[in-house]
């Protein structure tokens, strides 16, 4: 299936800080080196965060991992649950098709989106506030048909009752997800046949259904204040751990970023290594991110004053070496990092 | 019937406690480090013993398996990874134990983990099954605050780290290697094989990739003794297993039974029978989408394990059941099959990218009748020619369903081209 990205882009995209917290701590369950395979948690993060998956938030991810930036695209244009196209602003809606859903109605469902939404999958209603598409099996064939509506699937539908659904969001609520025939969970409806005795304690909800009422919104995008991602396979000297991380990051990133020989400007004075004292944190000057950090270290720069102390023509080496034009004036990289020294 | 005491799932509806505490009260997690202490040759041969068979398709044994790991280092770590990647149409088993009773997959991962001499563990969860992912990584936390995983897990001198990663909606990241490219940040494309994965798996290491409930059940075998969980069932088909019933049944539900429990005792016991009786079951699919159908009269006396389906000319794959009465058009069923197929196609080897959208725009003309006779033996030719040619099993999964459907429903799509065919003679 071919898969573009959308023609109309935003110009950036940043994560939200508590966003940004999660994927640093996503990016320590790898190995050193294999950052790379956090690319799909944090894709998804993004797409979470904006609606839909942008150029510019594949662009940073792929800077966030040290990645050439088709490597992100084709990772999102390959797996299907990255929208790369605008979404309804209240909710897309994902209908399962496959054949147990089929067999139990989902043609149905998927007609209820056609007159209700938009003739086409993908397309926004003419409101903007939904769109809807056709998925493949979603994994809850004992509860079919099915929809996934946000972060949670609406089991046991019947046309009805969707459409009750559909008119309940629409209206700004958000209805309880889970089995919406009365079952618990994947029991069999008319009672327990197994486990009897194990039905003590039941609390109101099955697992899925109680963590999305305990969180309430369910249909809000994630913006990472609602579960923290704990680090617990870093022990407890979590900060200690995160900051050596990048430091020790392969030496691949270090070759690219090799004084250019052809660069304009004149070198700068610069450093093989930090201080005793250690390296600062570049990454706290505004437009400096975790791979410029590594390009940066590479040239030769590890403290605030050195760039404190750029003059206009080694701005222009530094510039040429980063072929990032003109952004160390446009942000003032120096004014920063001197309030940063003093700091 | 089995017992609910020999039930290894005991909170398959999370009805009951779903916590750590809740856990151990239903007995697990109990003595994790005497089993540990009693060493790998111990695990191996007791799992060996059990007659475990995969649970996620193929129905390797999960103790063979794990000997094909190296004993001793060469300096590269050793990975299990742990494929949560359910999206087999018609399955939905998985979901029940990450959900309900994730503590029984985390120490499973623990122990197995060990056994193949592995100090971390992946869990690789399909990108839909996002409360399925809290809940599991809640469980995660719990066992790593009560020290039960993480250095000294569950004080048996093991460290042992556990993570949790995730996909974004690709059906053929549930093929091992294609998991493995998935979780290495890439395109989900399967690997040749050789090498295998207990060579080089993971990161260029030695990995073994086992399903959910293959390594959940591993603590209870061990606890209660291989003998106890190969005395249940027939002789190579031992044990108990979750079953997915889904379709035209009275009551679809997922439930624990012990294997070889015949299809019609599964049906009346747990589903309250077949919608509109046993006369009126048309064709059932016993184990997900790529298995081949069978027809319902053939299908009332079969034992539901490995070697009972294998006589009926199917398998019992994941034990997820589709079940078709006669309202059902059974050809337009096996197209909706090819079209999740094309849809799923990773488009790497070319029999399965060209076959799947050729097969699928051939079975749609089929569900109008829009063909000629002929038609239906250049289609089963082709998917002779898909089958058998591609990386992956992706390539036969596509072809079963409608070589089964031509073998036991080739009446009704002749009946169905003669219609269309008179009809436009008539006009």
């Amino acid at each position: 299936m071919l898969r573009r990205l959308h023609k109309d882009q935003p110009e950036t995209f940043a994560f939200t800080s508590a966003n940004q917290k999660w994927a640093d701590a996503q990016i320590t369950k790898y190995p050193a080196g294999r950052q790379a395979s956090a690319i799909i948690p944090l894709l998804w993060r993004a797409q979470e965060q904006t609606g839909w998956l942008t150029r510019p938030a594949i662009e940073q991810v792929c800077a966030m991992l040290d990645l050439a930036y088709i490597r992100g695209l084709e990772v999102a244009s390959f797996y299907f649950m990255f929208q790369l196209q605008p979404v309804g602003s209240v909710a897309h809606i994902q209908v399962c098709g496959t054949l147990s859903c089929m067999i139990c109605g989902a043609e149905d469902l998927i007609g209820i989106c056609r007159d209700k939404i938009a003739g086409k999958a993908h397309a926004l209603s003419a409101d903007g506030q939904f769109s809807w598409e056709e998925v493949e099996c979603l994994g809850s064939c004992a509860n079919a048909p099915m929809a996934q509506i946000g972060k949670d699937y609406y089991e046991d539908l019947t046309a009805a009752r969707f459409t009750e659904i559909l008119d309940e969001l629409a209206a700004g609520q958000v209805p309880v997800p889970g089995p919406q025939n009365g079952r618990y969970a994947a029991e069999p409806l008319k009672g327990l046949t197994t486990l009897q005795d194990y039905d003590s304690g039941k609390t109101q909800y099955n697992a899925s259904v109680q963590l999305a009422v305990d969180l309430g919104d369910t249909i809000k995008r994630i913006d990472g204040t609602e579960i923290p991602l704990l680090t617990p396979w870093l022990g407890k000297v979590v900060p200690a751990k995160k900051k050596a991380a990048p430091k020790a990051k392969p030496a691949v990133a270090k070759a690219a970023s090799k004084p250019d020989a052809a660069a304009t400007g004149k070198k700068p004075r610069t450093m093989t290594a930090p201080r005793k004292s250690g390296a600062d944190d570049l990454k706290l000057i505004s437009g400096v991110g975790p791979k410029l950090e590594t390009v940066l270290n590479g040239l030769g720069f590890w403290h605030f004053d050195q760039v404190a102390k750029w003059t206009t023509a080694e701005i222009a080496w530094v510039d040429s070496n980063l072929k990032f034009k003109g952004r160390i004036e446009r942000d003032d990289w120096m004014a920063q990092a001197a309030k940063l020294a003093k700091a | 019937m089995l017992k609910d005491q020999d039930r290894i799932f005991t909170n398959l509806y999370g009805m009951h406690d779903r916590t750590l505490k809740g856990a151990q009260a239903r007995g697990h997690w109990d003595g994790t480090a005497a089993i540990i202490k009693k060493g790998r040759g111990f695990i191996i041969d007791e799992m060996k013993a059990s007659g475990l068979r995969g649970r996620g398709g193929a129905g390797f044994p999960t103790g063979l398996k794990w000997s094909f790991m190296p004993k001793e280092s060469d300096g590269r770590p050793s990975y299990l990874v742990v494929n949560a990647d359910e999206s087999e149409p018609g399955t939905c088993k998985d979901r029940e134990i990450m959900r309900h009773d994730p503590h029984t997959l985390v120490e499973g991962c623990l122990i197995a983990s060990f056994a193949m001499n592995a100090n971390a563990c992946y869990i690789y969860i399909r990108g839909e099954y996002i409360r399925e992912r809290e809940a599991l990584q809640a469980a995660i936390d719990e066992a790593y605050a009560a020290g039960l995983v993480g250095k000294n897990a569950a004080q048996s001198g093991w460290d042992f780290d556990i993570y949790l990663a995730h996909g974004a909606g690709a059906y053929i990241c549930g093929e091992e290697t294609a998991l493995l490219e998935s979780l290495e940040g890439k395109k989900g494309m399967p690997r040749m094989k050789p090498p295998f994965p207990a060579g080089a798996g993971l990161y260029g290491c030695p990995t073994t990739v086992n399903n959910v409930e293959s390594i959940a059940v591993v603590p209870t075998i061990l606890r209660r003794g291989g003998s106890w969980f190969s005395g249940i069932g027939r002789a190579n088909n031992a044990g108990t297993k979750l079953f997915a019933i889904s379709g035209h049944v009275n009551n679809p539900c997922v439930v624990e039974e012990e294997m070889g429990i015949p299809f019609e005792e599964l049906i009346e016991k747990h589903c309250g029978g077949i919608r509109g009786g046993w006369d009126n079951l048309k064709a059932v699919i016993p184990g997900g989408s790529s298995v081949p159908n069978v027809r319902g009269a053939d299908m009332r006396d079969a034992i539901m394990d490995f070697d009972g389906l294998k006589e009926k000319g199917s398998s019992l794959g994941t034990a997820a059941v589709i079940v078709m009465d006669n309202s059902t058009d059974m050809i337009k069923a096996v197209w909706r099959l090819s079209k999740f197929y094309k849809h799923e196609s990773c488009g790497q080897c070319t029999p399965c990218r060209e076959g799947t959208g050729w097969m699928m725009r051939v079975m749609a003309r089929l569900v109008e009748g829009n063909a000629s006779v002929d038609e239906i033996d250049m289609l089963l030719d082709v998917t002779k020619q898909v089958e058998g040619h591609t990386i992956c099993a992706l390539g036969d999964a596509a072809a079963w369903p409608i070589q089964a459907l031509i073998k036991n429903f080739r009446g009704d799509i002749e009946d169905r081209i003669a219609h269309k065919r008179g009809a436009i003679a008539a006009e």
